[in-house]
């Protein structure tokens, strides 16, 4: 056991630190410059707020890493942190399904990632820039991780059964978090202009699809390359 | 009746096969926890300093944030 799970680690480490790097390349020039303009209007209104003064309950804040390169510094560590979570699971996902993988199929994989993780949250909860109006985070976090979890269960027993009932199960286990409904805010809005917020959605779900074409593929050629033996393929 | 050895050779095989393959899942299951704790320490973990350092990531992955 200590044997596989020596080359799973591989493989994902591999696969995950690479696929963050190229993430973390397409989120600093995509995604960052629009959250740093969407700050500027969060920093005007906080302002405005403590110049009326009535907001003087201001706890001292907790650190952040300084602007510049400090915080793109981290960033670059969160996305790496963010590839190699994905890929520990994208490569758990390949051994349960048990048909192995190369990079053709892990281009499916990546599609299968990007569809569970981004697009189906993204339908209820799309991405969304500092300072826009949303319900209680926990009703949000719970929202997301209930759709991730259905969304990847559907497509796998889709895959694994190849069935009617497996493409059932997909249907319903896929349909079942937009029947229940994503939790909204009471009051919709944002203080960064409309326009700059659909920019971000688009950018961050296009970066995305992009980040987990490149994981799929490498976590596939990675498996390929150091795990494709007897027991991981049944 | 002779013990056939290709039969029995054939039965091991097939028994090492099912062994490898149960370590094999054994195996991913770990890796899938992993998965999970690293998913959930970037997405969610819910400590200012973690959230602050993990922000523009949190934001560019479509994690619900703030």
């Amino acid at each position: 056991m200590f044997g596989y799970l020596r080359i799973f680690l591989t493989v994902a480490l591999l696969a995950g630190i690479s696929a963050g790097l190229v993430g973390w390349g397409l989120h600093m020039i995509g995604t960052t410059p629009l959250i740093l303009q969407a700050e500027v209007y969060e920093g005007a209104a906080e302002s405005t707020i403590a110049a009326d003064g009535h907001d003087h309950q201001h706890e001292a804040e907790a650190w952040a890493p300084a602007d510049g390169w400090e915080r793109n510094a981290y960033s670059l560590g969160a996305q790496i942190i963010t590839g190699v979570g994905f890929a520990f699971l994208l490569t758990a996902a390949i051994v349960f399904l048990g048909k192995g993988a190369d990079w053709r199929r892990g281009l499916l994989w990546g599609l299968a990632g990007f569809a569970s993780f981004t697009l189906a949250p993204s339908i209820g909860l799309p991405p969304e820039l500092p300072g826009t109006e949303a319900a209680p985070l926990l009703d949000r976090q719970l929202w997301w991780i209930g759709t991730v979890v259905a969304t990847a269960g559907g497509l796998f027993a889709a895959a694994r059964l190849r069935n009617v009932y497996g493409y059932a199960a997909a249907v319903m286990l896929i349909a079942l978090p937009h029947i229940i409904g994503a939790p909204q805010p009471e009051v919709p809005g944002g203080l960064a202009p409309a326009e700059l917020e659909h920019k971000f959605i688009l950018v961050a779900i296009a970066s995305s699809l992009v980040f987990w074409l490149v994981l799929g593929l490498l976590t596939g050629a990675f498996f390929k390359r150091y795990a494709n033996e007897t027991g991981v393929a049944a | 009746m002779g013990i056939d050895m290709s039969q029995i050779r054939t039965a091991t095989q097939t028994q090492a096969k099912l062994n490898s393959r149960t370590a094999a899942l054994a195996a991913a299951m770990i890796v899938a926890v992993f998965g999970a704790v690293f998913t959930y320490g970037i997405g969610f973990a819910g400590a200012d300093v973690l959230h602050n350092a993990a922000h523009d990531a949190r934001h560019a992955n479509n994690f619900p944030c703030h």
